[in-house]
């Protein structure tokens, strides 16, 4: 719907000045006040039988062009640098993960099998026990037999490029099963974004229909929905989350299937805050005359709910939603390093970091572990400063 | 009657407690009594919400003859009340009078005297669950039947709201969604009551819409949202999508009030215009006199929930009976004449719970005799169409005809 508007609003408007790009206006003289933009219908008195002449004249009013309501929200999104930087950082990750594998010479399952001569060594102690010349062991004054250490050391060429350091060929070193570590990253992005956006997206829809009807029937509906919510929110999500895990592989769930059912899972204990928010506004909302008025023309109360108050909640639901994205992100990257989250040979950000579980690895190996810890931390400022500045941009208090 | 009101005698017994109790007891409920009232609330809501809730009702339930087959509208003996934590407010109390076909009827009183209430039971828009329709019968005139608006269910009420009646009204400026276009709404209302129409169609009904409530540029204002119209354009959209299903009546509650003088004056003419291009009857609410002079066919005045005098607006206006619209005439302010200060009524409307049985405005009446201590009086018919509730009219019986 809001994108509608939006297409439509950016045609309607043929003055040169508007199309430019929004930075650049956000640079410009204050914009005109909505209130300004009111039509003054004494301009129109005429009416009736003037109206064609006045559809060729033009009339006064036609003069003013103001700004369609989704413009000025952009206007005031792109004039926060914050909520700039913060969409500049999502685009870059979005791009990064789905375009840079195509410059990638390895895929998300490549093994490195080209070790470029480095060598495996393998150091064995070896211990001969010490003999005299009778050919009797030696034993110290306290009885005990007395050894000598011969060292062997094996080379051998090794097999998998594995664990390899930062180097032109892998920018970010390979990991312990010889991966590339910045592709990894590449494919864990996809995971991780595609796999928050749809989950925000079905809590969303559950929220909505449950917040809807909660706040539009109130009384027992809202009670028993509310109740619910707050048994969810009861619930610890971590430890029960966990559970599940063990109870799906004890289950035999294929491990590529269980992505499947954590987004399930997650959507099942995240729709409780989007419920909680739409209900909060259409409680108030349907008391609204223009609701009164809607009824009064005849409108079953399915359309009263979901084309005319769920429209009006918009604003708060796509604030929710980008900074419900972090807070999936976060979540996805907490399952995965638990080992609940893709299969072993698939990647994902958390899962990556599950290496530092080797303590080599965690003091010696920070090209492993560095860069999707930092990714995370990108995408979920990114998604947070970019809700920010669209809950400044939707205040209709907001005066600039 | 659905419910028993325990507290008839209450008045009469407080007299006596007064002098002993501390004098919060004379204002507030007592527990005992708030707990009864709330009590006896619950019950005869959830007996009226259980009838109004329910589906597949049998059209037979609320079909009825209308008295005159040129009534859109007769209001019979309506009783619309409310439910309160304080008792029962009888915000209208055995309301009865006609909507003509083709005529304007004009409803008139202070603020709180039930006209609003009056036009949302026709809608059966009280707000539900304290408001509830507790007696009476609205008949409404399909055509070829009539409906009892006041028996049918809330299922059934959305073939007559917007198709048959529609509504304008007070607050032009939070009546439309502010996150729609104004073609999208109007659109929205003539698809949803023309079956099998296209949305080209539906449109060029809009456009025309438009036009007809006099937007020069209707292709403009099609597109625009409600925020970016004036309150007297916004009243006009209200009444083109008031207008746009070809209702039986319109009902126009306040529709000038929260406009300047120079809009309301258009869009009085407006109203007018329309009318005589419409098939259809008006039935207009409002507390301006000058409104109604200029509007009405027909004339109700109601005070505290009751009708006290009915008539054509020349009757009204030329020959004021009650001394509540004799007062209501002298509060308006009259060109070419000067007064040193305006006439008002002294006191207010009562809030109409537990009304003693005497005449509603005995308190504030100029007039009152020894008669009006009597029980409420009954109408007395002055003319053919005038009526008036007052014993300075009455006969000796207290009901008879005109004596004064």
């Amino acid at each position: 719907m809001k994108e509608e508007n939006k297409k439509d609003a950016v045609a309607e408007t043929s003055v040169p000045a508007q199309e430019a790009p929004p930075v650049e206006a956000a640079e410009g003289p204050a914009a005109p006040a909505e209130e300004g933009a009111a039509i003054d219908p004494a301009a129109q008195e005429p009416a009736e039988g003037h109206a064609a002449q006045g559809e060729e004249k033009g009339f006064l009013a036609d003069n003013v062009r103001s700004l369609s309501p989704m413009q000025l929200v952009l206007k005031r999104f792109f004039r926060s640098k914050l909520s700039l930087i913060g969409l500049a950082t999502i685009v870059a990750l979005f791009l990064f993960c789905w375009l840079g594998p195509l410059f990638s010479p390895y895929g998300e399952e490549t093994i490195d099998y080209d070790a470029n001569g480095r060598l495996n060594v393998t150091v064995t102690e070896i211990k001969i026990p010490l003999t005299d010349e009778n050919g009797d062991y030696v034993y110290d004054e306290d009885g005990n037999q007395v050894t000598v250490s011969v060292w062997r050391v094996q080379k051998s060429e090794m097999l998998v490029d594995t664990l390899a350091n930062p180097s032109a060929e892998h920018w970010f070193g390979t990991d312990k099963n010889g991966y590339d570590v910045l592709t990894r990253i590449m494919y864990g992005g996809r995971v991780s974004l595609t796999l928050s956006l749809i989950v925000v997206l079905l809590e969303t829809v559950f929220g909505v229909i449950l917040g809807g009807l909660a706040g539009y029937f109130g009384k027992w509906v809202d009670s028993l929905i509310m109740r619910i919510v707050d048994i969810f929110n009861c619930i610890p999500t971590l430890p029960l989350l966990l559970i599940i895990g063990s109870v799906l592989e004890g289950a035999g769930v294929d491990p590529n299937d269980r992505i499947y059912f954590m987004m399930v899972f997650l959507t099942l204990f995240g729709w409780t805050g989007i419920a909680r928010i739409v209900r909060g506004q259409i409680l108030s909302l349907r008391e609204q005359e223009f609701m009164v008025s809607a009824t009064a023309r005849g409108l079953s109360t399915a359309r009263k709910i979901f084309r005319h108050l769920v429209p009006n909640v918009m604003p708060q639901l796509i604030v929710s939603m980008t900074l419900g994205l972090g807070s999936v992100i976060l979540m996805e990257a907490s399952l995965s390093y638990l080992g609940m989250g893709v299969p072993l040979t698939k990647a994902s950000w958390g899962g990556m970091i599950n290496d530092v579980k080797d303590p080599t690895v965690l003091q010696n190996y920070l090209n492993l572990w560095v860069p999707p810890g930092i990714c995370i931390v990108l995408a979920v400022l990114g998604f947070n400063f970019i809700g920010d500045g669209l809950r400044d941009a939707f205040d209709p208090k907001a005066k600039r | 009657m659905l419910f028993k009101n325990k507290k008839t005698t209450s008045s009469d017994g407080a007299q006596p407690a007064k002098t002993k109790a501390p004098i919060a007891d004379a204002h507030y409920l007592s527990v005992r009594e708030s707990r009864a009232i709330a009590k006896s609330n619950a019950r005869v809501i959830r007996a009226l919400e259980k009838r109004k809730k329910r589906t597949h009702v049998s059209e037979s339930e609320y079909l009825c003859e209308m008295q005159d087959p040129n009534n859109i509208v007769e209001f019979d003996d309506l009783r619309t009340y409310f439910f309160t934590d304080a008792g029962v407010s009888k915000a209208v109390d055995g309301v009865t009078f006609s909507i003509p076909r083709g005529a304007t009827v004009g409803v008139v009183g202070e603020s709180g005297c039930g006209k609003s209430v009056t036009s949302l039971s026709l809608m059966q828009l009280v707000q539900a669950p304290q408001g509830q329709i507790v007696g009476g019968s609205i008949r409404f005139n399909m055509g070829n039947k009539a409906y009892d608006i006041a028996k049918m269910p809330i299922s059934e009420m959305r073939k007559i709201r917007g198709k048959q009646i529609a509504m304008i009204f007070q607050e032009p400026m939070t009546s439309l969604n502010p996150v729609f276009r104004i073609g999208y709404q109007l659109d929205e209302m003539v698809l949803l009551h023309t079956p099998g129409c296209t949305k080209e169609q539906a449109k060029a009904r809009s456009l025309q819409m438009l036009e007809l409530v006099g937007i020069a540029a209707p292709e403009r204002v099609y597109r625009c949202y409600p925020h970016e119209l004036s309150g007297g354009m916004r009243q006009r959209v209200m009444i083109a999508i008031a207008l746009s299903c070809d209702p039986r009546l319109i009902i126009a509650d306040e529709p000038t009030t929260a406009l300047d003088v120079t809009i309301q004056a258009q869009v009085l003419d407006l109203l007018r215009e329309i009318k005589g291009k419409i098939d259809g009857s008006i039935m207009l609410i409002t507390h301006d006199l000058g409104v109604i002079a200029e509007m009405a066919d027909y004339v109700v005045v109601m005070y505290a929930g009751r009708v006290i005098e009915s008539g054509t607006t020349a009757e009204i206006f030329h020959n004021p009976l009650h001394p509540y619209t004799v007062g209501l005439q002298k509060s308006k302010p009259v060109v070419n004449r000067k007064v040193e200060r305006l006439y008002n009524i002294p006191g207010q409307v009562p809030n109409p719970i537990d009304m003693p049985d005497y005449c509603y405005f005995k308190d504030r009446c100029t007039r009152c005799t020894a008669r009006c201590e009597g029980e409420y009086p009954h109408f007395i018919q002055v003319s053919p169409t005038h009526r008036v509730a007052c014993y300075l009219y009455a006969g000796e019986d207290g009901k008879g005809g005109p004596d004064a």
